[in-house]
């Protein structure tokens, strides 16, 4: 064989059913990894239904920082025949499946081999122990470290019970029967090498519970949410989480009333959030728009699904960008934070409610289900460097006076039970929130809100190889695949500026010069109408899209042909 | 135009319900500020879309705070300040078409959560601002510029509804009596949980009432208002249900039972569960 032994990054898929342990089986895989030094990445994809149904979970290890799933799949390991039919495309030209020989009988030859684990796993005398027989399995087709995966085990079992001891041996026994059946068949994937450590500490989180935990390490007083796939993990977290003095959670009857329960709490003093998903964020419109009016702080989460109505709610899609940039009649347009990866993540979280603070006014933050629900280690964030900034409250000062012209700062916002009181009016209104229909005073508002969206500038960004004419410019969670399809075409030879900034509105002025200076900007973007390059186009900005609207999010290499081809195509 | 600001142009027609409502707030709100000595800025009313709405830019004297939302959303709006600053004193004010019709989504699970707010309800039996709609405390068969050949759907019953929600305090009354009404609200106010004060606030331009609520002497014709009698045991659900079973409009305490809050049950939780960002962020840990 000529080919290159695989040795720095692999892509590891568990196929079946829903309920089968897939999950499981992957986060166990990554955990071992992490344990060991790795850089780790998982992704699953399940349909809507509690059990049962197509499935799967996959786990990306690599010596360095996982940017994306990746392109083809290393090891696959298959339940039953549905799984081994429609994934086996996926396998790379050497990767090896490994099949559940109870329930899939593949005809033919080729790179897989049969396992019955049920069996091993009675044998190993723990019933329970199937998927450690294929974890041992998978660890030998990438000469992947036993001793990291048992000492995973014993961490993992040893609860303070009496018979920890045994399960972890039993368990152990399990692993090295799956390495048995392995070397039997032959076959292997390479051979992982030495990781390169981290000189930090890791933790290991998914994109939900660190966007929930920056949002907490900066303050958050109040959260009120409605269960909606993929958010209902931050109202679980924040219900687990949020329980201290002065503090509010609570799991209300629609995202109608969330969206007015954080503007009530924004309102007495509190920084107030609640997190959606499209069907949510749909219904919040009219709620977004009085908070916009009447100038309240809150944040408001949209983890994207695919699709509008009730859509693809397990899937992934960036499609809500227009409905969370311009989400309610008449002039608004909301501050949109759009995390790229799971350290942005707790980055996002915080400064969203700080946003909400120093503008006073609603702040949306777009995730989406791929980067929501998978799991990654990340550098631990310090969360003493979390800044909890609050609104100007400074009362007295200027009597009713809450809504003043803007002359560059922001008139101070009263709390109740202080030295003054106003109406925060969702009707338009005057300087002390009494309702106006006199144009003097739309005019002056619908200016002051607009303008005081430049106070938030100060939103992380890249800005990479500027020279160029032509720019990649990724948002959102398609930042990583971005950067790794980015690579391969500087790899190439061709030279393309990067850019990318957290936050899509405002646009950092950096990246708006950059923006304006190009002949051709290249959106990546999972959604069919090219949402980000249609917006950046109103700003004239010569912006085109390579879009995707599969459910599932880009491959890395499929992402990089597209982009050389739309270069082509325009002939810049 | 409001006392304090000569730019205001909003009135309410001559002999609206809503001017002996605003008399009986504000004494509400003025004997509440004193005896329990907060800042009157403690007061927060969080009022409706609709002519009664436009109460909180009306309010004589040192201001309350506001909201002055959207339609049909007093309720949550009114759920997060009062869940976020149980210090304060919740207000809502609102109409029947606002509360009953647009927001009616919104009264069972607040009352299931039972948060310490007053909701002022004004009920004039028709969308006044919009000149003159069926409103659902319309009457079936009345005349209205969107039913005019008469209303075909029957006639909501506020008062059986907040009963069954499991609303802790309701009272009924009218708007011709600010002083009494005042003392209704005021109650409603001390009591910890969710209270409804329920008023039949006419709407002298597109459903004049007054003669309906009030009978006349003159004519013979007795009223639809009538006074709760003392012997009336406001703790029995059964003597509730049939007072107001009874028809006509109650002036007076229909209902009162002392459920814990939301905050006095969160605040439980927070002594048993209390945890902070430190611990969490550890539980990370790779």
């Amino acid at each position: 064989m000529t080919q290159k032994v695989k040795s720095k990054d692999f892509v590891i898929r568990f196929a079946g059913e829903g309920g089968q342990g897939l999950v499981t089986s992957a986060d166990a895989m990554a955990r071992a990894a992490t344990g060991a030094g790795f850089y780790c990445q998982t992704f699953s994809t399940f349909p809507s239904q509690i059990m049962g149904g197509p499935a799967s979970s996959q786990v990306r290890i690599s010596t360095t920082p996982v940017l994306s799933n990746g392109d083809a799949v290393d090891v696959l390991v298959v339940l039953n025949q549905y799984a081994f039919d429609n994934h086996i495309e996926d396998l790379s030209e050497n990767g090896v499946c490994i099949y559940n020989a109870q329930d899939c009988e593949p005809s033919g030859e080729g790179n897989f081999f049969g396992i019955n684990a049920d069996e091993l796993a009675k044998e190993s005398g723990n019933t329970r122990a199937a998927n450690m027989v294929i974890l041992g399995a998978v660890a030998n087709l990438i000469d992947f470290k036993i001793e990291s995966i048992e000492n995973f085990v014993k961490e993992r079992f040893s609860r303070g019970r009496e018979n920890d001891d045994e399960i972890i041996k039993s368990n152990i026994v399990a692993i090295g029967l799956g390495v048995d059946v392995a070397k039997k068949s032959g076959f292997s994937v390479g051979s992982l090498d030495e990781p390169i450590a981290p000189d930090y500490e890791q933790i290991m989180i998914t994109g939900n519970a660190a966007l929930s935990l920056g949002a907490l390490a900066a303050g958050l007083d109040s959260y009120y949410g409605y269960p909606i796939s993929p958010a209902t993990t931050i109202l679980i977290w924040m219900e687990q989480n949020l329980i201290s003095k002065d503090k509010f959670v609570f799991q209300v009857s629609s995202e109608i009333e969330a969206i007015n329960n954080i503007i009530g709490s924004g309102f007495s003093g509190k920084k107030a959030m609640t997190a959606t998903a499209g069907p949510g964020v749909a219904l919040m419109s009219e709620g977004l728009g009085l908070a916009w009016m009447s100038e309240i702080p809150c944040t408001v989460i949209d983890i994207q699904r695919g699709g509008p109505a009730t859509g693809l709610p397990t899937k992934t899609e960036q499609s809500d960008l227009f409905a969370c940039m311009f989400p309610a009649h008449g002039d608004v347009k909301l501050p949109v934070i759009a995390p790229g990866s799971v350290e942005e993540c707790f980055h996002a979280g915080s400064l969203a409610i700080n946003w909400a603070e120093r503008y006073q006014g609603p702040v949306m933050v777009m995730g989406e289900m791929s980067l929501a629900e998978r799991t990654e280690n990340i550098k631990k964030p310090d969360i003493t460097q979390v800044i909890d900034e609050r609104r100007n409250s400074d009362t007295g000062s200027n009597g009713y006076k809450r809504y003043q012209d803007w002359n560059g700062e922001l008139s101070p916002m009263p709390i109740p039970g202080g030295e003054v009181a106003y109406v925060a009016n969702g009707s338009e209104h005057d300087e002390i929130g009494d309702t106006t229909h006199l144009p003097k005073h739309h005019v002056r508002l619908t200016e002051r809100r607009f303008a005081k969206l430049s106070l938030l500038n100060d939103s992380p960004f890249e800005i990479e190889n500027p020279e160029s004419e032509i720019a990649v410019m990724p948002w959102g969670a398609t930042k990583g695949v971005a950067r790794e399809a980015f690579d391969k075409i500087s790899d190439k030879g061709v030279n393309l500026t990067w850019l990318y900034s957290m936050a899509l509105n405002p646009l950092p002025e950096e990246i708006m010069d950059q923006l304006k200076s190009k002949k051709l900007v290249i959106v990546p973007e999972l959604n069919f109408q090219g949402q980000w390059s249609s917006i950046l186009r109103m700003d004239g900005i010569k912006a085109v899209s390579v879009t995707q609207y599969t459910g599932l999010p880009f491959k890395p290499t499929y992402l990089s042909e597209k982009i050389l081809e739309k270069i082509k195509e325009t002939e810049v | 135009m409001s006392e304090r600001n000569s730019e205001y142009d909003f009135k309410w027609c001559p002999g609206c319900g809503d001017f002996g409502v605003k008399r009986a707030l504000e004494q509400a709100i003025g004997t509440y500020t004193e005896e329990f000595e907060i800042p009157r800025t403690s007061n927060v009313i969080i009022a409706g879309i609709g002519c009664s709405g436009n109460m909180v830019h009306l309010l004589d004297g040192e201001q309350p705070f506001g909201i002055h939302g959207i339609h049909g959303r007093t309720l949550p709006i009114a759920f997060g300040v009062s869940t976020s600053r149980p210090d304060l004193n919740t207000i809502v004010v609102a109409g029947d078409g606002d509360f009953l019709s647009i927001g009616a989504e919104h009264i069972p699970p607040t009352a299931s959560r039972n948060p310490n707010m007053t909701c002022i309800i004004m009920d004039n039996g028709v969308y006044g601002l919009t000149k003159g709609q069926n409103s659902p405390t319309s009457t079936t068969g009345q005349i209205t510029t969107s039913t005019p050949f008469g209303k075909l759907d029957a006639q909501m019953k506020p008062l059986e509804l907040y009963l069954s929600y499991g609303v802790s305090y309701i009272a009924s009354h009218y708007s011709s009596k600010p002083k009494v009404l005042a003392e209704f609200i005021f109650e409603g106010m001390k009591h910890p949980g969710l209270s409804i004060i329920h008023v039949q606030s006419p709407c002298t331009t597109y459903n004049n009432t007054y003669d309906i609520l009030r009978g006349s002497k003159k004519d013979n014709i007795p009223g639809t208002a009538f006074i709760v009698e003392d012997d009336h045991d406001p703790s029995d659900y059964d003597a509730a249900v049939a007072l107001i079973n009874k028809g006509g409009v109650p002036l007076g305490l229909i209902y009162k039972k002392e459920p814990p809050t939301i905050n006095d049950l969160q605040d439980k939780l927070i002594k048993e569960k209390s945890k902070n960002v430190e611990d969490i962020l550890s539980s990370y840990s790779i």
